[in-house]
């Protein structure tokens, strides 16, 4: 076992009294103080702060407005622009959900539709919402891009049948989203 | 009435009655002023510790309205009502004012119904005691630690003496001649509860808070002792009644303005007093176990330290003696440092002379401000300052006070003898 010897800082006589130290970091705390009452601390912008102190009063002010672009909140379906439901039940963000909530029966296009292309469509799609971990690989690894994290944070529930969302909850959640690859084109 | 008024003077003439009743109304005054300022206590540091660190602080707790909001009351928006009534326009100064003291809601209590829901809080929980501990000891240490403070206020003076025509009344529960060591004694016993709690504990680190916090304990009663007796030779007595007669009519310790304390002595006392000063106040904030030198109790080392094993009431004990304990170690600096009740600059004597009922009151208001802005100024060093490590906690009590304060006595007998 070797040793290395630290080496301590020198400190002055002021230093070791610890007195006057004290005295200046009492100042920096009482200028905090004074701040807040004020109602001007220093980092209240970037915190969006209200009110006493830099903070949000969380549920008189959200802070939906200042959601990046890449937040990941509740997973849900979506549309395409031409209304078709994009979801055809491949199961990939089922196997690849890391905390296993979400649930695929896939089953028969509906005759007729028109859709008769893609095969499949789900019978049945359900994510458990006291499961999922807001991840976003489900959104990652989608081919069809029909499962989006949309910016919904707040979840709370009653009762715990209510936390397994079912494919229409999903499709309403997700509405109707534009600029998506139309990789079905009935034309071709 | 005029029986019983004549039997109230009966009593009254009768001296160790007048001394039982006028006795037994401090002591319920001073108790319920020492729970009250441990329920301010907690209130100053949870809200102004929050505004320190730049955030609101609890103000969610509040008096449940449900019965007034069936009639409406919260709809009708009140503070417009009365605005109109008094032909108040709306933007002006007054009704800011009201916005920024939130009148135009429901009741705002500014958070000072947090400490009172705390405590019913603790005395609602589960009380749970471990079937592994020594039921004995872990039953009476938390009356060791909650019992002592509260007696240690009984020297406290809280007004001047008044004389009355049966007698004269000394406004502190007990006018003892030993003054300050009755208080040193008394928070002794609170040793005891910490060893206690944490022996009882049965449990490794309750054990350990529980020695870190009697050692702590032991090491700075000795320097907070030796470290008055400089401000004791200065004034020549021991009975804190007089000390703070003595400072009313010559001059604060740490502010000598007026009477004799324009004395050149005085203020060559000034080096010693002041280390005297400075000594004894941390001392004061290491046996209140508080930080920078909570070392017994903090999370980071010890989970709980000696409480760790103890939940609702019994907590809530500790919990509040440390309060007193901070409250009466903030009395005892207050009285020998800043004058206790004393108003300053030979004010008190006037207002005497006036009418003494009165004077009493505004001594007893002083009292109080300065009681609650030490208070301040406890919770306002623990939310600046890093706890400290436990061979520095040592160190500073035995290699650093105890030599300052015995080479400080020193000092000032020198300059009490040489500078007349």
């Amino acid at each position: 076992m070797s040793y290395v010897p630290i080496k301590r800082p020198k400190f002055s006589f002021l230093d070791k009294i610890y007195v006057v130290e004290l005295v200046k970091g009492l100042i920096i705390t009482f200028k905090h103080l004074a701040l807040s009452l004020l109602g001007k601390s220093r980092s209240k912008k970037d915190f969006n702060g209200k009110g006493v102190g830099a903070c949000m009063p969380f549920p008189e002010q959200r802070w939906d407005a200042h959601l990046p672009e890449y937040y990941r909140g509740a997973p849900t379906l979506v549309r395409g622009e031409d209304g078709r439901e994009r979801c055809v039940s491949c199961q990939l963000c089922e196997f690849i959900c890391p905390a296993r909530a979400i649930t695929v029966t896939p089953g028969p296009v509906a005759e007729g539709s028109g859709l008769e292309k893609q095969e499949k469509a789900p019978a049945e799609f359900e994510i458990d919402m006291l499961r999922c971990i807001y991840c976003g690989m489900c959104q990652e690894v989608c081919p069809e891009q029909a499962i989006f994290l949309s910016k919904e944070y707040l979840i709370t529930l009653t009762d715990r049948k209510d936390a397994i969302r079912n494919k229409a909850q999903l499709y309403k959640l997700g509405g109707t989203r534009k600029g998506l690859v139309n990789k079905w084109n009935q034309y071709k | 009435m005029n029986t019983i008024l004549q039997w109230c003077d009966s009593v009254l003439s009768n001296e160790i009655w007048f001394y039982l009743l006028t006795t037994v109304i401090k002591l319920v005054l001073i108790f319920a002023v020492i729970l009250a300022f441990v329920v301010l206590s907690v209130w100053i540091e949870r809200r102004v510790a929050g505004w320190i660190q730049d955030r609101p602080g609890p103000n969610r707790a509040g008096i449940p309205l449900f019965l007034f909001k069936r009639f409406g009351s919260k709809e009708k928006q009140p503070l417009k009502n009365v605005l109109h009534f008094f032909g108040i326009p709306e933007d002006c100064w007054i009704a800011r004012l009201c916005k920024w003291l939130r009148l135009d809601g429901e009741i705002p209590t500014f958070g000072l119904m947090q400490p009172c829901l705390d405590g019913g809080k603790l005395f609602l929980k589960q009380e749970l005691t471990p079937k592994y501990v020594r039921k004995v000891y872990f039953t009476i240490a938390p009356m060791l630690v909650l019992g002592p403070p509260m007696v240690a206020a009984a020297v406290i003076p809280f007004a001047s003496t008044v004389n009355t025509c049966y007698g004269e009344i000394s406004m502190c529960v007990a006018n003892l001649g030993i003054g300050p060591l009755w208080i040193f004694a008394i928070s002794g016993l609170s040793v005891y509860g910490l060893s206690l709690a944490g022996w009882s504990s049965n449990s490794k680190y309750p054990f350990l808070g529980g020695l870190r916090a009697s050692a702590q304990l032991i090491s700075y009663e000795v320097a907070m002792g030796l470290s008055i007796i400089p401000l004791l030779m200065m004034f020549g007595t021991l009975n804190l009644q007089d000390i703070v007669q003595f400072q009313a009519d010559n001059g604060w310790t740490l502010l000598p303005f007026w009477g004799e304390g324009l004395s050149v002595q005085r203020w060559a006392m000034y080096a010693p007093i002041a280390i005297s000063f400075v000594i004894f106040v941390t001392c004061v904030f290491a046996e209140a176990n508080r930080t920078p030198f909570d070392m017994a109790e903090c999370e980071t080392d010890l989970v709980g330290g000696y409480h760790t094993e103890y939940s609702s009431m019994k907590f809530a004990s500790f919990f509040m003696g440390e309060y007193a304990a901070m409250v009466i170690g903030s009395a005892l600096v207050v009285t020998l440092f800043f004058g206790g009740w004393s108003i300053g600059f030979g004010a008190d004597a006037a207002l005497s002379a006036w009418n003494e009922w009165v004077a009493v009151l505004c001594q007893f208001l002083m009292f109080l401000i300065k009681l609650v802005a030490f208070i301040f100024f406890f919770v306002w060093v623990r939310w600046t300052l890093p706890r400290f490590r436990w061979d520095q906690v040592m160190k500073l009590g035995w290699l650093v006070f105890l030599e300052v304060a015995v080479a400080n006595i020193f000092l000032a007998a020198a300059i009490l003898y040489f500078i007349q």
